[in-house]
């Protein structure tokens, strides 16, 4: 158990620590994540089985993804700025952190008076861990457990709200959009029809092949745009002249049986 | 001093019952056009007119119903109603309809309609005629009440009302910010009057548990200690501020930038002598006090000299009739004081008053009229030719006011000259000396109006006023010179049950004290002549010596108050702005600021930025954690 | 025994509150409120096995269910807040300065 600690609780300094000084917000929800797997280990040797199981499902499975999934919806490309901008902030906030952790240390000295007892005598009379939380959860804390569901809800309800978009002009219908589509061609010539398909080749269907026109020059339409921006456009000449010794090399072969017979 | 009958008042049968409709007529015309004068149009001085009418022909019915009465049951009560009653004190609205009230009813009315007459044609051209009117229909109402009111409170109310309609008419030319200035001045100067009035019907009410007149009258003798004389001192100080007596002198004469009728009617003839009526009918009180009675000698001894000074050097027609009637006021306060001895020559004198200054106030309208409203005697001159019946009328008034022999001046005035003699040799001294300058200024007025050559500027063209102007002047003429020989062997004894006055023998042949008067006015007369008859009058005011120049400047009344009164009240007034705003202001500033700054301070604190707010939260629980762990330890 | 993981716990949950101080990434700072939570969580856990009761397990288990109900409500917001204002940084979010 001793060692179980020892191994633990420097991995847990070290994940809190990255929390707070890397820059980017990815590496510190990791880092964090690293801090809570090994808080449930601790969990488990402290003989509560059941929060060991709670913390990887809850917080290690779900409130950390959900952390990863905003931040990837609000962009994980900007490191955070390392200036301060408020005046004095760094220096009493060390001060603060100092004069906190000399508060909790200097109180724990006294914070523990009973004789240490163990968890065995109370898992066993409760015939087990669960049990033992179940037990209290259903029974003295019932009323707190309840209304935990209704905080539950609200959160949800809240949080839907909260996200929730509002449109803010009327939604196209078919004829609209194709109304919209014709007028673009009347005032701008822009063509109405679908956009022309990606490319296909013998060695490549992707969309990120152009297709080319009749005159053998590239579609630009027919790859998205965020594909050309991106360098990731395939070049069709390359493309068509594989294309043409595949077809070639097949005709050959073709050819070749038919003498045969 | 005299053992006083008091007489107390019958109930009111037949026509007395209807005494409160006198009060009702005028206050319902007032209302109406004051209220209504924009649907009544030109119906409204009409209107004005005819209430007053009414009025003096009900006044007329009930005067010559109480000559046909036993002299016991003259004097009539007419109670109303209950106006208010609240612990001990019960305060009934009656009106009281005796010898005395009924005088003044005569007068108001009469005096009151003349010039409501007058005023139709004095006032023809101003666009706001129908509200001159509705002012003066107030006047009269509320002049009413002062007169028929039977307790002090109700007079009260008569009292204010007549300050009110004063300040109303003497500002009517709003306009002219003198004449604003003027009505603000006497009606703050009134007020000094009405706090002394308030005082003194407080302290009646609390020592007769009533203000009624009969009540004050049987409760009289009862007071002690200084309550005569506090009281009677307060009802004089009211009565100084009405009466424009010395030292609450200094409004009447800027008060004559009122239209010209209502400083005849309220200025001169009415409103003015309230206060002489309100020493009167408290004479149960001034009978115990030789201190107040004394005072009242005292004030209108003087007032009656500063009057005559006044109206000797001032240039402005109105002006020297208005310090003529402090001076004439004077002269009734000084009979009132006298005691049983002088009241009736007071009323007397008031009453002959009314007529004749009233003429010479009409008259000088006339005069302005007729000088496209200059006022300024030294653009007159020769006036007699031109304006022949207001000269004449004029005249009359002039006759009755320097006592004339067998005018009505001449009684009223002599009676109170004889009477200042009985009083003591130097108040008789001075109200002859009075009567002597009397005689100065007015023939100093007469000649500078109506004699010399002609004055004015080329292009005014002096002509007489209509017939609705001069009407009233005859009439007020014939009684200028007849009411006094009318009234001269019969107002004592109808008086006696009101004032309580013994009858003071006349006779027709003067005393030597009648002599002595005639000849200082003869005197006055001939100074008068010898200084602006046979000289011509400069056209613009000498520099003078230092007693006309005292005189141009109202004794220079307005500086004493200036210096007495308002520069302290300024001085006052600016130390206490001082210690609102450096003392009070300041020590509340500086909390205040202190607040502000620790605000802008905290204010700062609140940056907005989530992270500092959760530095602090770790500072706090730093300081709480602290606080626990050394309160475990210690 | 005990005493080794409430110092474990400790240490956590200052790096926890130095990153909530720190860190202007909003997603970051609220993983750093969770790592506060889970290092209390470890305590309460330490002291149920100290004390051999099922109690801080229990607790443990609710803070747990009030981390998640937080999270879900707090990653909304970031996101809408992000929706708004491009930007996910929490000094940028400072209205109540105004």
């Amino acid at each position: 158990m001793n060692v179980v600690f020892w191994i633990c609780a420097p991995l847990m300094v070290l994940g809190a620590l990255g929390l707070v000084l890397f820059r980017k917000a990815v590496y510190s929800a990791l880092s964090m994540a690293l801090t809570m797997v090994n808080l449930a280990v601790l969990y488990a040797s402290l003989d509560a089985p059941f929060l060991f199981a709670i913390q990887i499902i809850v917080y290690t499975g779900a409130i950390l993804m959900l952390f990863l999934f905003v931040l990837m919806l609000v962009g994980v490309d900007t490191p955070d700025s390392i200036i301060e901008t408020i005046k004095g902030q760094r220096v009493l906030s060390a001060l603060g952190a100092l004069g906190l952790l000399g508060l909790l240390v200097f109180s724990i000295g006294g914070a523990v008076t009973a004789p240490a007892d163990t968890m065995e005598g109370a898992t066993v009379a409760a015939g087990g861990n669960v049990e033992g939380v179940a037990q209290l959860l259903f029974g003295r804390y019932v009323w707190a457990f309840e209304l935990t569901s209704a905080l539950l809800i609200t959160a949800a309800v809240g949080a839907m709200i909260l996200a929730h978009a509002q449109r803010t002009r009327p939604k196209l219908g078919q004829r609209e959009l194709a109304d919209a589509r014709m007028r673009a061609y009347a005032t701008s010539g822009a063509h109405p029809g679908s956009l022309p398909n990606s490319g296909v080749f013998a060695t490549s269907n992707s969309i990120a092949t152009p297709a080319l026109l009749p005159d053998g020059s590239i579609a630009q339409e027919s790859v998205s745009a965020t594909l050309t921006e991106r360098g990731a456009q395939l070049d069709s000449a390359q493309l068509k002249e594989l294309t043409a010794e595949t077809f070639a090399g097949a005709q050959r072969v073709s050819d070749e049986e038919e003498e045969e017979l | 001093m005299i053992g006083l009958e008091i007489v107390d008042p019958v109930a009111a049968t037949g026509l007395f019952g209807y005494a409160w409709l006198m009060i009702a007529l005028p206050a319902l015309g007032a209302l109406l056009i004051l209220g209504f004068g924009r649907f009544l149009g030109k119906a409204g001085p009409a209107l004005a007119v005819a209430t007053i009418t009414g009025s003096f022909a009900l006044a007329v019915a009930l005067f010559v119903q109480q000559l046909a009465a036993p002299a016991d049951a003259r004097a009539v009560s007419v109670p109303l109603y209950t106006w208010f009653s609240t612990g001990a004190w019960q305060l009934d609205v009656g009106l009281l309809v005796d010898q005395l009230s009924i005088l003044f009813c005569l007068l108001i009315t009469g005096v009151g309609g003349l010039i409501h007459v007058y005023s139709l044609g004095y006032m023809a051209h101003d666009e706001r005629k129908g509200r001159f009117f509705g002012y003066l229909n107030l006047f009269v109402a509320a002049m009413l009440v002062l007169v028929l009111a039977d307790n002090y409170l109700v007079l009260f109310v008569g009292w204010e009302g007549v300050g009110l309609a004063s300040y109303l008419l003497i500002g009517f030319w709003q306009h002219k910010p003198s004449a604003a200035a003027a009505a603000k001045k006497a009606f703050v100067m009134n007020r000094v009057g009405d706090l002394g009035m308030v005082l003194a019907i407080s302290a009646m009410l609390a020592q007769f548990g009533s203000s009624a007149f009969s009540e004050v009258n049987h409760g009289a003798a009862n007071l002690v200690g200084p309550w005569p004389t506090a009281i009677g001192l307060l009802l004089l100080l009211g009565a100084c501020g009405k009466s424009a007596q010395v030292p609450l002198q200094a409004w009447l004469l800027d008060a004559m930038e009122g239209p010209t009728p209502v400083s005849a009617l309220i200025h001169a003839a009415t409103m003015v002598t309230a206060g002489v009526y309100l020493v009167v009918r408290s004479h149960a009180i001034f009978e115990l006090s030789t201190v107040a009675a004394t005072t009242v000698v005292l004030v209108g001894t003087v007032t009656l000299l500063a009057g005559a000074w006044i109206g000797c050097a001032k240039d402005d027609i109105k002006k020297v009739l208005a310090g003529s009637t402090m001076s004439q006021i004077g002269y009734m306060m000084l009979a009132a004081g006298i005691g049983p001895a002088g009241y009736a020559f007071a009323i007397f004198h008031l009453l002959t008053h009314g007529a004749f200054k009233a003429n010479m106030f009409l008259g000088a309208g006339s005069v302005m009229h007729g000088m496209d409203d200059d006022v300024e005697m030294r653009h007159y001159g020769g006036l007699w030719k031109y304006l022949p019946v207001t000269f004449w009328t004029f005249a009359c008034g002039y006759l009755a006011i320097i006592g004339f022999p067998l005018t009505s001046g001449y009684f009223s005035k002599d009676h109170i000259i004889e009477a200042a003699f009985g009083q003591s040799m130097l108040i008789g001294s001075l109200a002859l000396l009075g009567a002597g300058v009397t005689a100065f200024y007015m023939t100093r007025l007469m000649l500078m109006t109506f004699g010399g050559a002609k004055r004015w500027a080329d292009g005014v063209h002096p002509h007489e006023s209509p017939a609705v102007m001069t009407v009233p002047l005859v009439v007020l003429a014939v009684l200028s010179i007849g009411a006094g020989a009318v009234m001269n062997w019969w107002i004592q004894e109808w008086l006696e049950p009101a004032t309580g006055a013994h009858a003071h023998e006349v006779d027709l042949l003067p005393t030597p004290i009648g002599w002595a008067t005639m000849a200082v006015v003869a005197l006055g007369v001939l100074v008068g002549w010898l200084v602006f008859g046979r000289r011509e009058v400069p056209a613009t005011a000498p520099q003078g010596n230092l007693v006309a120049r005292a005189g141009r400047n109202e004794l220079y009344g307005n500086s004493v108050n200036d210096v007495l009164v308002v520069q302290p009240v300024l001085a006052m007034s600016r130390a206490a702005v001082t210690t609102d705003a450096k003392g009070i202001d300041g020590f509340v500033g500086t909390f205040t600021d202190a607040i502000g700054g620790l605000s802008v301070a905290g204010r700062r604190a609140q940056n907005g930025y989530v992270r500092s707010y959760a530095l602090t939260m770790v500072l706090g629980v730093l300081a709480v954690g602290a606080v626990l762990i050394l309160g475990l330890v210690g | 025994m005990i005493e080794q993981y409430l110092y474990l716990a400790a240490i956590l949950f200052t790096i926890g509150a130095i990153g909530v101080m720190v860190r202007r990434n909003a997603l970051v700072a609220f993983m750093s409120v969770e790592l506060m939570l889970n290092a209390a969580n470890l305590a309460l856990v330490a002291f149920a096995w100290h004390h051999g009761s099922f109690d801080g397990q229990v607790a443990t288990f609710f803070v747990m269910v009030v981390a998640a109900a937080e999270v879900v409500v707090g990653l909304a917001i970031i996101v809408s807040i992000y929706k708004t204002r491009r930007s996910t940084s929490v000094d940028n979010a400072n209205l109540l300065n105004q």
